[in-house]
């Protein structure tokens, strides 16, 4: 099977009402209102020097993440999607996602991003439960959520939710309940991320300072086990690591992450992996905000990095980011990009282990028995 | 200049427990009799390797050459031979005492008599010698020096009622050690006109001199350019330089008998020369040599292996160095699954082996893992034959072995009475027999036999923690005795890892292997598998433990198109491997290997 990993944009809203304890993204909080028009023209810079760069692309996804994207004006986001739009073709059925906050103010300009020709939303829940979201540092409470979902559920053909588990003093019994509840309102899709305590966030010094219980291994492994066998049964398996659907829905734009398709990245702190003819490039952009405006404005891009990764590089990237998707990864587009084989000395070891399997000739992936460790299978297979 | 009259020669050595104050008092010595000008006098001149200055031991003979005017009107020649106080130099201590006619006891006068200044001082009686005993670190409140002369009389059984009493520190009464040495101390016999007859004190490499040459002339005299024979060797030689130590090397036209100094013969190594072999004049050689010594032995072998496979020709190189000075050190290439390629070294003791590893790792800059110590088994065979067995992971198969010999100690242990309990617990467990027990003053003495091999593990570091640092400990290596020993074998996910292969006796292999097992369940990380850890004699398992299977090990987090962070992530790990020790499917980090072979147990 070839796969089309395809091409996609990612945009990024760099601003935030708060920032939360957990967070490490590139987001920022500003007191006075944000000069949309100024940002908006950037992006449509910035969008025109990536469009010169990448001929011939037909763009299969748009996500508008951040930051808190639903934070803009509908009209901003339009006049983003319009710069989309007029640099690189459309594929028929393209799927354009945006980030939301459930707070009810942000629900409100949720018609207002249809028009502007958003088809899905991603909202930011992370938890159904009031003392949770505080902790969480969230600006919403539960019953604001549901009403979110709701609206977004009537708005949108698509949506999905996020929800944070494996917090300090989580029982695999609470979030079994929780999940539970989530799953009842859950539409197509859902993602279910694993608190993690990252570099330099509020919640590192707290951990740090022993004030956050964060599960053991044993409770992490259980948890994990509770979320996977509570999805199954509702009808939406693992697609990937943290992410469910029913069959079909799946995100076609994180899909392109996962399956190392190309994808250009607009605005502070954004990513892009772009296939030349020198091999595949990797950039990255200011992150500071103002500063990335300023240099879009004088030299039509904000790109900081620009790096042309080598094979290995390119296939290790292939090997982390596709063993992720439950699809698993096609051996010989491995192989072509490294240069080199699969040890098939180890491909057996973790096949007899049950940790990984072969979905359809010539693929291999980690099985529900892998997916708990897959960051050992992965440092297995490319060590 | 012609030779020193006999009648005013002095020749002495010191012995001393480890600080006791030797180094210092020769520093004293020296300052007073002028050896060396204010400027010059570091502090403890003799010890001049960094190693012997910070450990306050002395590895190399030594000597200096006093000049002294004494209260008679005479001046006198005194020679001091330092000599190492460590019983893993006893060779080194007999071979420096054979050069001298007395010694100083140094003995502090807090502390009292402690294990090694009792083997040391019956190393200097068996050479003979006259004894002054010198009570050092008078001026400290804690002095006792009655109790202390009490004690040298009675478990001694010297005269300690004419002790010198002095203070190194502050050069109290060291007037009064000059004298008494002048005074109380035998000059050298010896004929002028006999053949010559020279005793090979021992020999260092110098970098600007080549071979180094240190001598006592018993008969005859020595000049430049005499051509001599090492009658050991049977290499003749054209001596080409001569002198002695001021503690300055100063060339001198002749040496006579009674006198130490050096000589230098364009000898192209160390191992040329055979300490305590007899040098002579080559046309009219002495008709009778000195008995000679029989050459160091190692009893201590370890695996030194770098930790980066990289070094290893560096470490080649530095070892081979190193035994351009030292003669006692041996070492062949090894290799191991576990640690790459290394060398199987031989060593005088465990003392000896930190410091050639020390040397190693900070004058050449090298990172290395020692393997666990072992000791050198006696083994016959059933057909007969014998074999000496280094390395445990060279013994025959089980069913050829007619018996097993192994090396005995007669260990003398000081200890405080609270700690008694302790220690002889301590010495009961490693098998040993006790031979005595009395008390020196207020602390106990204790006498056991102690197989060697249960010393090399860890008893020293025990015996320290056992006494909270008060127990002194010495021993001599006595004889070989059979046991019952077998060979232990690690097994990780079922394959033996020979680098943690060890000899041991019947009855310990059980709580030694136990101990190991345990030991590596906390250093080896989990895999994606269970991992079986398995101690074994022959096929039988006497221990196991089990390393249990990862059980959660992702990042189920947001990503974003942030993939370069999670390429570095796995780079990092990537990078961990590496430094890993690969054991079948089994990845064991190189700290395991070095925390398992200091194993406490």
């Amino acid at each position: 099977m070839s796969e089309d990993p395809g091409f996609g944009v990612y945009v990024h809203w760099p601003f935030c009402a708060a920032k939360c304890p957990y967070c490490d993204f590139n987001s920022h909080v500003r007191h006075q209102p944000v000069d949309e028009a100024r940002f908006a023209s950037a992006f449509a810079r910035e969008i025109d020097y990536f469009g010169a760069l990448t001929p011939r692309r037909t763009v299969r996804s748009i996500f508008l993440g951040g930051g808190t994207p639903s934070l803009m004006k509908p009209e901003t986001v339009a006049s983003i999607l319009d710069a989309i739009a007029r640099t690189w073709p459309m594929e028929a059925n393209a799927e354009i996602t945006l980030e939301a906050n459930p707070s009810s103010v942000e629900a409100g300009r949720f018609a207002g991003y249809r028009a502007a020709g958003v088809n899905r939303v991603s909202l930011g829940v992370q938890s159904f439960d009031d003392g949770e979201l505080k902790r969480l540092g969230r600006l919403h409470n539960a019953a604001e959520a549901f009403e979110a979902i709701r609206i977004a559920q009537s708005t949108f053909d698509r949506s999905s939710f996020d929800l944070i588990y494996a917090r300090p003093g989580q029982t695999p019994e609470m979030w079994r309940d929780e999940l539970t509840a989530a799953l009842s309102r859950a539409g197509e899709h859902l993602s279910l991320y694993q608190l993690t305590i990252e570099e330099g966030t509020p919640y590192q010094a707290l951990y740090d300072a022993g004030k956050l219980k964060m599960p053991d291994e044993d409770t992490a492994r259980a948890l994990w086990d509770v979320t996977q066998e509570t999805c199954a049964m509702a009808g939406m398996p693992a697609y990937e690591i943290s992410n469910h659907a029913r069959p079909g829905a799946e995100s076609r734009h994180n899909l392109l992450y996962w399956r190392s398709g190309e994808w250009a990245g607009i605005g502070p702190g954004a990513h892009s992996r772009i296939d030349m003819m020198d091999g595949r490039h990797a950039f990255s952009t200011e992150l500071q905000p103002e500063h990335w405006a300023a240099r879009v404005e004088q030299s039509g891009n904000g790109v900081i990095v620009d790096e042309t990764l080598d094979p290995v590089e390119v296939s290790d990237e292939y090997l982390l980011m596709g063993l992720r998707l439950s699809e698993g990864i096609d051996i010989e587009r491995f192989e072509k990009i490294a240069g080199y084989r699969l040890d098939p000395a180890r491909i057996r070891d973790l096949e007899e282990n049950g940790l990984i399997s072969r979905p359809a000739p010539g693929r291999i992936n980690v099985t529900l028995e892998g997916f708990p460790v897959l960051d050992a299978v992965v440092a297995d297979l490319a060590a | 200049m012609t030779a020193a009259p006999i009648p005013n020669i002095r020749n002495f050595s010191i012995v001393a427990h480890i600080d006791h104050g030797k180094s210092t008092l020769a520093d004293r010595l020296i300052q007073l009799t002028g050896g060396l000008s204010e400027r010059e006098m570091t502090e403890q001149v003799l010890d001049s390797m960094d190693i012997e200055k910070e450990r306050g031991i002395t590895i190399k003979a030594q000597t200096v050459r006093l000049t002294y005017p004494a209260k008679d009107g005479q001046t006198y020649i005194l020679n001091l031979m330092d000599t190492p106080g460590h019983v893993d130099f006893a060779y080194e201590v007999s071979r420096s005492l054979a050069a001298c006619e007395g010694s100083l006891l140094v003995v502090d006068a807090s502390q009292g008599v402690e294990a090694q200044t009792l083997a040391n001082v019956y190393h200097a009686l068996d050479a003979n010698h006259e004894i002054v005993p010198v009570l050092n670190k008078i001026d400290l409140p804690a002095a006792e020096p009655e109790r202390v002369k009490e004690q040298i009389e009675e478990v001694i059984g010297l005269d300690a009622s004419d002790a010198v009493e002095i203070s190194a520190k502050t050069g109290l009464g060291i007037p009064d050690v000059l004298e008494a040495i002048v005074t109380r101390l035998p000059p050298p016999k010896g004929d002028i006109a006999a053949p010559l007859k020279a005793l090979l004190v021992d020999s260092w490499y110098d970098a600007y001199l080549g071979v180094v040459v240190l001598v006592r002339i018993f008969d005859g005299t020595l000049k430049k350019g005499q051509r001599v024979r090492m009658i050991g060797t049977n290499a003749t030689y054209e001596v080409d330089r001569i002198g002695a130590f001021t503690p300055k090397m100063t060339n001198v036209e002749v040496l006579g008998p009674g006198e130490v100094g050096f000589i230098t013969a364009s000898i192209k190594e160390v191992a040329d020369t055979r300490v305590g072999d007899t040098i002579t004049d080559e046309k009219k050689p002495t008709l009778d040599p000195l008995p000679g010594f029989k050459p160091a032995q190692p009893v201590v072998f370890c695996g030194l292996f770098p930790v980066d496979a990289a070094q290893f020709e560096d470490l080649r190189a530095a070892m081979g160095r190193l035994r351009l000075n030292d003669a006692s050190f041996s070492y062949e290439m090894e290799s191991s699954a576990a640690l790459g390629f290394g060398f199987r070294c031989g060593f005088l003791g465990l003392l000896h082996l930190e410091i050639i590893q020390e040397r190693l790792e900070r004058e050449f800059n090298l990172d290395l893992i020692a393997t666990a110590p072992s000791v050198v088994y006696e083994i016959t065979m059933r057909d007969g034959s014998q074999i000496d067995l280094h390395n445990p992971a060279d013994m025959p198969d089980t069913m050829q072995i007619e018996e097993i010999r192994e090396p005995w100690i007669r260990a003398t242990i000081l200890t405080p009475d609270e700690y008694l309990g302790g220690v002889l617990k301590l010495c009961q467990d490693r098998r040993g027999n006790q031979i005595d027990l009395n008390y020196v003053g207020k602390r106990a003495m204790v006498v056991y036999d102690l197989p060697l091999n249960e010393v090399v593990f860890d008893f020293y570091d025990r015996l320290k923690s056992i006494s909270k640092g008060y127990a002194s400990f010495d021993y001599n290596i006595t004889d070989l005795r059979a046991g019952d020993l077998v060979k232990m074998q690690i097994l990780v996910n079922e394959e033996p890892v020979d680098a943690l292969s060890m000899l041991v006796h019947r009855t310990r292999a059980e709580s030694r292997g136990r101990a190991m097992c345990e030991k590596l369940k906390e250093l080896i990380p989990h895999h994606l598998f269970k991992i079986p850890i398995q101690a074994a004699i022959g096929g039988k398992v006497i221990a196991r433990e089990t390393i249990s299977a990862l059980r959660k090990d992702v990042t189920a987090k947001c990503y974003g198109g942030d993939v370069s962070r999670k390429r570095k992530l796995l780079d990092k790990q990537k990078e961990g491997k590496k430094r890993m020790r690969q054991f079948g499917k089994v990845e064991i980090p190189q700290e395991a290997f070095i925390a398992a072979l200091k194993m406490e147990d």
